[in-house]
């Protein structure tokens, strides 16, 4: 049996963003061995569309002058949700609602899941 | 299946604080024994006769083990559940069964900390889930900026609305002794602010002092003989949505909906019963999400409910009448300090003390806005 929290970071690695849909169609993060609420081991795994919307956010402050950072929470468009944050936007661009695409920040010692803002 | 509880047939005993604000050069658990010992003479008990003991500590997860051994007692039964600062609610629901099954006879419940001395952080070895982590969100700060942001956003709600809990718990606190922070508060000091993390401020947060309390727990026919006056517990329920606020369903909807309806309906009462609340405040939106998950107003009306004056001295609802966790104290863990200042109100001992006083509301929140658990108390005149 493999693990599913390593299986869905080994896709990562590759460049892949999973997830796992429950027999009732709905998407299921963080990846799990069962269906939460039901128990049924009846998890499928996804290519995720990496499209999603702003559900809420904060802005880290920090001593200057290191910049404020978000850390936002996403409702993928499957229906998950999860922590993430989104690249590239300030306080001022940054708002609830924004609709945001998913991409893999290799560039640090573990692959990141990140967002950058669609163009409307 | 409904809940099935034993409606006022266990009561508070006794009661303590000890070392609420500074008290440097005490361990933690040094405080909690000196607490736990104040409760013990408060019920007009000795120590022996304790046999069991409930206890969460911020930084030891044996704690049950250590208390124990520190107080040199064999209990029968030991409870080390750690839900946060909501634990102690869930203790006394434990412990009501276990006193009304003829399992133990006498619940000392305690906690204590010494944060502020020892180092002046949240001493907590909790962090964020291995999914959250990488972003680093504050603990646990962000999830509740996160949770308020949303709140913002969908009812309307105010940074004016959240400083007016801060500032309704420093009105409360300026003149209750026990309190660590009772200086002047003003509007524009809360909105001037350094901002944590949007849209927290400092002003926004719990205190970070020292402290530890206690209560003992007993069927109430027996602490009807005890000094005391006895303080019933009518209902206690908690509730368990997430853990990481990523999970939410509705990050503006906690288990408090959940804890706060079963709590009342063991004893038999509505919101419009209550007539005082201490509800766990470790920040700002806590109170406004909690007033609208007990259902003390719609859901969304929090902010307008705070800002209209209801929950400061002199309005409808007295909420956190010793200052809450904004103002009184925090030592890591407020739910017990929750418990008391409830227990106080029934006893007519509070420092600011209300009239007439026969139910009361105590509300806990453990992690973030994870774990919600309510104890519903009453006077002697409501059993």
């Amino acid at each position: 049996m493999t693990s599913p929290a390593n299986h869905w970071r080994e896709a990562l690695a590759q460049g892949r963003f999973l997830l796992q849909r429950a027999g009732d169609g709905s998407a299921v993060f963080p990846p799990r061995l069962t269906a939460p609420g039901s128990g049924t081991d009846d998890l499928e795994w996804i290519e995720a569309s990496g499209l999603g919307t702003v559900y809420t956010l904060s802005w880290v402050q920090r001593r200057p002058p290191a910049e404020p950072y978000n850390v936002v929470l996403i409702d993928l468009d499957e229906g998950a949700r999860l922590m993430s944050r989104v690249e590239g936007m300030t306080p001022e661009t940054l708002r609830i609602g924004q609709r945001v695409s998913a991409f893999i920040d290799s560039s640090g010692e573990e692959p990141l899941l990140l967002f950058r803002a669609l163009e409307d | 299946m409904g809940d099935i509880f034993p409606r006022g047939r266990t009561a508070i005993a006794g009661l303590a604080t000890f070392g609420v604000g500074e008290t440097p050069g005490y361990s933690s658990m040094e405080l909690t024994a000196k607490a736990a010992l104040l409760a013990v003479e408060d019920a007009g008990l000795t120590l022996p006769e304790v046999d069991a003991l409930f206890i969460c500590q911020p930084d030891d997860f044996f704690a049950g083990l250590s208390f124990a051994e520190y107080l040199g007692l064999q209990p029968r039964y030991t409870d080390n559940n750690r839900t946060g600062g909501s634990a102690f609610m869930s203790h006394m629901a434990s412990a009501a069964l276990m006193l009304d099954a003829g399992y133990i006879d006498c619940a000392l419940i305690a906690y204590g900390s010494n944060q502020r001395s020892n180092g002046g952080k949240l001493a907590t070895k909790i962090t964020h889930n291995a999914w959250d982590a990488p972003y680093a969100p504050l603990f646990p700060l962000t999830s509740y900026a996160l949770a308020a942001a949303r709140h913002m956003h969908e009812f309307g709600t105010t940074r004016e609305d959240l400083a007016a809990v801060a500032l309704a718990a420093r009105a409360w606190a300026s003149t209750n002794p026990e309190a660590f922070a009772r200086g002047p508060l003003t509007m524009e000091d809360c909105l001037c602010a350094r901002m944590i993390s949007t849209p927290i401020s400092v002003r926004d947060c719990c205190l970070v002092t020292d402290g530890a309390a206690a209560i003992v727990m007993t069927r109430t026919d027996r602490a009807r003989d005890l000094p005391a006056a006895p303080v019933p517990l009518l209902g206690a329920a908690a509730a368990t949505w997430w853990n990481s606020v990523a999970q939410s369903k509705d990050v503006t909807v906690t288990a408090a909906k959940e804890s706060g309806a079963r709590a009342m309906a063991m004893a038999g009462v509505a919101p419009s019963d209550i007539q005082t609340a201490q509800l766990y405040d470790a920040f700002t939106i806590n109170t406004v999400l909690f007033l609208e998950d007990l259902g003390f107003c719609p859901k969304g009306e929090g902010g307008r409910f705070v800002s209209s004056g209801a929950i400061a001295p002199g309005g409808s609802l007295p909420v956190n009448t010793n200052g809450g966790g904004l103002s009184c104290c925090h030592p890591g863990m407020y739910g017990l300090f929750a418990v008391i200042e409830a227990a106080r109100q029934i006893r007519g001992v509070a420092a600011n003390q209300l009239p007439g006083i026969d139910l009361a509301l105590a509300h806990g929140n453990g992690g973030t806005l994870s774990s919600q658990a309510t104890v519903i108390l009453g006077s002697m005149a409501t059993i």
